[in-house]
C-alpha cells in the first residue's frame, strides 16, 4: 500500500522528529510512504480564525497534491479534522454563497481517505502492536479534534498498551482541553495560560516520565508550558514512541 | 440589553481579572466539576439519549422553519384560552408594555419569577425608573439581587459566590429589602435557603402581580411551561391576581406531544436530575368557578435580536437553546473566566454565540466573543439541542473579520470589518500566500534553520502572549522537507502529482 | 405598522431565502426515541417509582384501601397540625381516621389563610416511576395549585398500579393540557448555593407519598 504523508506545515517546521519517526514506523510496517513536497498547510488556523476565504486555495492546493493517493495519513488529530470534518464545511459554505458545486467537488476526493495516524494504524493496516519499545512511565492526553471531531476513541490508548517496556498512567481531567486552540493561545492568553497550567500540574501528578499526545501543537503549549513551570516531564509525539525500539529506541 | 453591560472590556481584558481572582477560581472549579460527574450519570441512564438529542434539534429546527405560522396559532390559543397577547421588538418596547400593564393594575411591586428574557431586557431596571420594585424570588437571583452583582450563570446566576459569601450577604443586605436574616446565620446550604424562605414569604403572600418567564410555550395548545426547583415559580404562577410572562419567540414547540422529549433531556442537562422538583404547566387562565391561579394572564412575545439571528442561516442554531447551561459547565474556558467576562446574561459558550447575535457584533465586547473559546468542542458534545456552538464561533468570527451581510433590525446591512484585526489580516494573507508557494515557505524554513542559534525562548512585542506563560519549541537544524530530499528524493522521484518544490511549480489554487 | 406585523414581517423574511424542504410537521421530527426505558412488570414499576421518589427525599408509604385512613391518620399525628386542607372532591373516608380539624380550600381563601395550615392531603392525577415524579392536574381530589404549595407538609396518595406509568411519553398521554398541571418530584429543593442539590425552600418542606394498593 502506498500512502501520502501529510506532515503538516507546523511539524514540517518545527517537529521533523515526529515526521521521521512516522515514516520509520510505516515502513516498518510494510506501507510505502511518500512526501509530496508541494505540501504545505491544510488551512486550519485561517479557517479557524474566520478566514474562511484564505483556507480555500489551501485546501484546493491539498486536493490537488493529495488526491491520486490511496490513503493520506497525518500525524495531527486538529489537521485531519480539518480535512475531514471542515473541508465539507468549505463546500457547503461555497454553495450557500452560491458559488456552485466546484469547491465541494474539488476537496470531495480527500476527505474520506485522509486519516490520523493513530486511526490509520488501528483501521487500515490492522494492527494495535506495532512492535515498539519504549521503557518509560507515560501519561496519554487525547486532544480535542482528535477526540471529538474525529472519534478516536481509545486507538491511541491500546496502540500505547501493546507498546512494550510502556507503563501508561491515567491522566486526570483528561479530556479537558489543555488550551491551546491555535489563534486562542494569543487572543485569550491568559485562560489559555491557565489551562495549560492545570493540564501541567494534572499531568505532573501522575509522576509519569512523559506526556504523550497525537498532536504536536498541543505538544507545544504543553511543553512550553512544562518548562516554564520548570516541570521535569517530557512531551512526546505517540508516532515517535510508536517508533521506538529495541534496536532503535528514541533517545 | 441590561445597562450594567454597556461598556464592558472585551473579553481577554475582563477574563485576565478573573483568571487572577483565585476565590473565583476555586468557586466555579468546585461547582462546575460537581455538576459535571452527575450530568454526566443523568444522561448515561437514558439508553436513547442520542435519539431524544436528535428529536429536539428537529423538533426546534421545524418550529424556527415554521416560526411565522406558529406564532399566529400560539397567539390564537392563548386568547382562546383567556390570555392577552403583546409583540415587543426589542427591549424598550417589552419593558414599556410590562411597566404598563404593572401601572395598570395599581401595584408598585412585582415578584419576580428567575427569567432569562427578562434579565436580558433590563426589566428590573426599567420597572424601577417607573416606580415599580421588582423582588427576584429565585435564590441565586436573590443573592445576586441583594449583592448588587451580576449575575454570571444561566441557571445558577450567583456561581461565583460560596456559601460564606451568600451568608455575608444575606447578613448585611436582607434588612433592607424585608425581612433580614435570622439571628446566629451560618453558611449551611440548609440554613441560607431557610433564610431565603422567610425572607420571601411574606412577599409571595402579599403579591398581586407575577412575572415570569417560560421554558416552553406550545403552539396548538397555547400551553406555558416553567421549570424550575425551589417552588419560588409556583408562588409566583398561582398566587398573584395578575401574570405576566416575557417569553422569547424562539421557545416555541409545535405540539403538546413534543414536551416529552424536552421534559427528558432539559433536567438531566441542566441540575443533572431526572426531574426537576417542579414543573408548571398553564394555559391562558382558568374560570371564575375553579379560581386557580391568575385571573388576567398576558404574554408579551419578545423579538430583540431573534428575527435578526434567524435570518442567518449558520448562526440561527443558536435559538433551538433551551437554556440548559450545560455547555458553561462543561467549558474549560467559561470555568477559568468565569461568567462576568462575557459581557452578558447569557455567558458561555451559548452566550458567546447568542449575544454577538442578538446584539450584533459592533461593540467591542460582542467583536471578542467569538474568540472566546479554544474550541475544545466539549460544549457540543452535551448540546441537548445539538447546536454546533464550534461551528458557530467561527462563523462570527469570519463576520468579525471579514464583515459582509448581516439583518439588524429586520434590515439588511453589509458590515465592515472590525478594526484592529488588520494585522492579522495582513499576517494570514501572507501565510496563505507562502503557503501557496512551497518554495517561498521552505526558503523561510531553512533561514529559520540557520539563525537558530540566535532564537529566544521567549519573545518581545505581540509574541509575549505566547511566552509570557510559555516557553518556545526549539527550531530544528533542518526542516523535514529538507532531511526527505536529502534521504528519498534523489534518484526517486518527488513522488506522484508533485512537480519538485520550487516556486514556480505548483501555484494552483493561489489565485485570489 | 404594528409590532406584531413588523416582527411576523421579520420572520418570513429571514425564512424568505432559507431554500430548505417544507417537510410538514409528522415527518420533521423522527419519534425513535423510547416510550419507555426497559421492560418492567406493574408491580416492578411501582417499586421504581418508590425507589425514585424515595432517592429524591419524598418519604414514600404502601397500604391498601382498608388501612389508608389509618395510615393519614398516623402521618399527621406524626406532626401534630391543628388544622388539615383538603381538597373538594378528596374521597371522605380517607380522612374518616384523622384528627386535626378539615379546612376546605374556597375561591375566596387568601394566600395568608392558606399560610396558617400546615397539612394538606390530595391525590394525583398520574405518576412517573422513571423520574419519581407526581403530577397534579386541578381534579377535585386535588384542588387548585396553590392548596399544594403553600402548606409545609403535603401527603399525596397514588392508586398503585392503575395511576403509575413508566415514563414522561406515557404521561404526557394521560394528561389534559387545558388543565393546570403541577410535576412534583420531591420536596422543593434548590442547587443554587455551590451547584449541589439542598432540599427545601419554599414549597413544602416534607412530601409524603402513599402508595394506595388497590388490588
Amino acid at each position: 500500500m502506498r500512502v501520502a504523508l501529510f506532515l503538516t506545515c507546523i511539524n514540517d517546521t518545527l517537529y521533523p522528529d515526529t515526521g521521521r519517526a512516522v515514516v520509520k514506523l510505516l515502513t516498518r510496517l510494510g506501507v510505502e510512504v511518500d512526501f509530496p513536497l508541494t505540501q504545505t498547510c491544510c488551512g486550519q488556523a485561517h479557517y479557524n480564525t474566520g478566514y474562511r476565504h484564505e483556507a480555500e486555495p489551501l485546501a484546493v492546493k491539498f486536493s490537488d497534491v493529495f488526491r491520486e493517493y490511496e490513503a493520506i495519513v497525518t500525524p495531527s488529530g486538529s489537521c485531519g479534522a480539518m480535512v475531514r470534518e471542515l473541508y465539507p464545511r468549505l463546500g457547503e459554505r461555497a454553495r450557500a454563497e452560491g458559488r456552485g458545486d466546484v469547491l465541494a467537488a474539488t476537496l470531495a476526493p480527500v476527505v474520506p481517505k485522509t486519516y490520523e495516524l493513530t486511526e490509520f494504524l488501528v483501521d487500515v493496516v490492522g494492527v494495535t502492536d506495532v512492535g515498539a519499545y519504549y521503557p518509560h512511565t507515560v501519561t496519554y492526553h487525547p486532544t480535542c479534534h482528535g477526540l471529538r471531531s474525529l472519534g478516536l476513541g481509545d486507538r491511541p490508548r491500546r496502540l500505547l498498551q501493546a507498546v512494550k517496556g510502556l507503563e501508561l498512567v491515567d491522566l486526570p481531567g483528561a479530556e479537558e482541553c489543555c488550551g491551546f486552540g491555535g489563534t486562542f493561545a494569543l487572543k485569550n492568553s491568559d485562560v489559555s495560560a491557565a489551562m495549560g497550567a492545570d493540564k501541567v500540574r494534572n499531568a505532573e501528578s501522575t509522576e509519569a516520565e512523559v506526556l504523550c499526545a497525537a498532536d504536536n501543537s498541543c505538544l507545544m503549549h504543553i511543553g512550553g508550558t512544562m518548562t516554564r513551570l520548570g516541570v521535569g516531564m517530557r512531551p512526546v509525539h505517540i508516532a515517535e514512541i510508536l517508533a521506538s525500539t529495541e534496536e532503535e529506541p528514541l533517545v | 440589553m441590561s445597562g450594567t453591560f454597556i461598556g464592558m472590556p472585551a473579553f481577554p481584558e475582563a477574563a485576565r481579572e478573573a483568571v487572577g481572582n483565585r476565590t473565583l477560581r476555586r468557586n466555579l472549579r468546585h461547582a462546575t466539576h460537581t455538576i459535571r460527574a452527575k450530568r454526566a450519570k443523568a444522561v448515561a441512564e437514558v439508553s436513547d439519549w442520542a435519539a431524544l438529542r436528535e428529536a429536539g434539534r428537529q423538533i426546534k429546527d421545524h418550529t424556527l422553519r415554521h416560526l411565522d405560522r406558529y406564532l399566529v396559532q400560539l397567539e390564537e390559543s392563548v386568547t382562546a384560552a383567556g390570555g392577552t397577547v403583546h409583540w415587543a421588538a426589542d427591549a424598550v418596547e417589552a419593558n414599556r408594555i410590562v411597566a404598563e400593564l404593572v401601572k395598570a393594575t395599581g401595584e408598585s411591586e412585582v415578584v419576580k419569577v428567575k427569567s432569562m428574557a427578562t434579565q436580558e431586557i433590563g426589566l428590573n431596571e426599567a420597572l424601577e425608573a417607573e416606580g415599580i420594585r421588582a423582588y427576584e424570588t429565585d435564590l441565586a437571583e436573590l443573592i445576586v439581587q441583594l449583592g448588587k452583582d451580576r449575575p454570571s450563570h444561566i441557571l445558577v446566576p450567583a456561581i461565583h459566590r460560596n456559601r460564606g459569601e451568600i451568608r455575608d450577604i444575606f447578613r448585611s443586605e436582607m434588612g433592607a429589602w424585608g425581612r433580614p436574616a435570622p439571628e446566629g446565620l451560618t453558611d449551611t446550604p440548609a440554613e441560607l435557603a431557610e433564610a431565603a424562605r422567610l425572607h420571601l414569604r411574606e412577599k409571595f403572600l402579599r403579591a398581586r402581580v407575577g412575572i415570569s418567564g417560560a421554558n416552553f410555550m406550545v403552539a396548538e395548545t397555547g400551553t406555558l411551561v416553567v421549570v424550575e426547583s425551589e417552588g419560588n415559580g409556583r408562588m409566583c404562577l398561582t398566587l398573584p391576581e395578575t401574570l405576566i410572562s416575557v417569553v422569547g419567540i424562539e421557545k416555541l414547540v409545535p405540539t403538546w406531544r413534543d414536551l416529552e422529549v424536552f421534559l427528558q433531556t432539559l433536567p438531566r442537562s441542566s441540575t443533572a436530575e431526572r426531574m426537576n422538583p417542579y414543573t408548571s404547566m398553564w394555559t391562558g387562565t382558568t374560570d371564575a368557578e375553579t379560581a386557580d391561579g391568575p385571573r388576567t394572564f398576558h404574554l408579551v412575545l419578545l423579538d430583540n435580536g431573534r428575527t435578526d439571528t434567524l435570518a442567518d442561516q449558520v448562526g440561527r442554531q443558536a435559538l433551538r437553546c433551551i437554556r440548559c447551561s450545560a455547555c458553561l459547565n462543561v467549558c474549560p474556558v467559561y470555568e477559568r473566566a468565569g461568567g462576568h467576562a462575557y459581557g452578558s446574561v447569557y455567558p458561555g459558550p451559548i452566550g458567546a454565540i447568542l449575544s454577538p447575535q442578538l446584539r450584533g457584533t459592533q461593540s467591542e465586547i460582542d467583536a471578542s466573543l467569538p474568540y472566546a473559546s479554544s474550541l475544545c468542542g466539549a460544549c457540543y458534545e452535551v448540546c441537548p439541542v445539538a447546536i454546533d456552538i464550534p461551528e458557530v464561533l467561527v462563523h462570527l468570527r469570519e463576520r468579525v473579520v471579514q464583515g459582509g451581510p448581516v439583518t439588524r433590525a429586520g434590515n439588511k446591512v453589509v458590515l465592515k470589518p472590525a478594526k484592529g484585526h488588520a494585522a492579522e489580516r495582513a499576517a494570514m494573507r501572507a501565510a496563505r500566500w507562502a503557503f501557496g508557494h512551497p518554495g517561498a515557505l521552505r526558503t523561510g524554513q531553512r533561514i529559520a534553520s540557520r539563525s537558530r542559534r540566535f532564537h529566544p525562548r521567549t519573545l518581545p512585542g505581540p509574541g509575549r502572549a505566547w511566552s509570557a506563560s510559555r516557553d518556545l519549541p526549539p527550531v530544528p537544524a533542518e526542516p523535514f522537507r529538507d532531511w526527505w530530499q536529502r534521504t528519498h528524493v534523489t534518484g526517486r522521484g518527488a513522488g506522484a502529482g508533485s512537480a519538485g518544490d520550487q516556486a514556480s511549480g505548483h501555484d494552483q489554487g493561489d489565485g485570489k | 405598522m404594528s409590532s406584531r406585523d413588523l416582527i411576523l414581517g421579520r420572520v418570513r423574511r429571514a425564512l424568505a431565502t432559507a431554500g430548505e424542504a417544507d417537510t410538514p410537521y409528522e415527518q420533521a421530527v423522527s419519534r425513535d426515541y423510547l416510550r419507555e426505558h426497559g421492560e418492567r412488570t406493574a408491580e416492578e414499576t411501582v417499586d421504581l417509582l418508590a425507589e425514585n421518589l424515595t432517592e429524591y427525599r419524598a418519604v414514600v408509604h404502601r397500604t391498601n384501601a382498608e388501612e389508608l385512613p389509618n395510615v393519614i391518620m398516623r402521618l399527621l399525628a406524626l406532626r401534630g397540625p391543628r388544622y388539615v386542607l383538603v381538597p373538594p372532591g378528596l374521597p371522605a373516608q380517607w380522612m374518616s381516621a384523622a384528627d386535626p380539624t378539615r379546612v376546605h380550600d374556597r375561591a375566596v381563601s387568601t394566600p395568608h389563610d392558606l399560610d396558617k395550615v400546615e397539612s394538606v392531603v390530595t391525590g394525583c392525577a398520574v405518576a412517573i416511576a422513571e423520574t419519581g415524579t407526581i403530577v397534579l392536574d386541578g381534579s377535585p381530589d386535588q384542588g387548585r395549585r396553590r392548596i399544594t404549595l403553600v402548606p409545609d407538609h403535603h401527603i399525596c396518595v397514588v392508586r398503585v398500579p392503575a395511576q403509575v406509568v413508566s415514563s414522561v411519553p406515557q404521561a404526557m398521554e394521560r394528561l389534559a393540557p387545558t388543565r393546570p398541571l403541577t410535576w412534583i418530584s420531591g420536596p422543593s429543593a434548590t442547587s443554587d448555593i455551590e451547584l449541589d442539590r439542598v432540599e427545601g425552600v419554599h414549597g413544602p418542606r416534607t412530601l409524603e407519598v402513599v402508595l394506595l394498593s388497590e388490588e
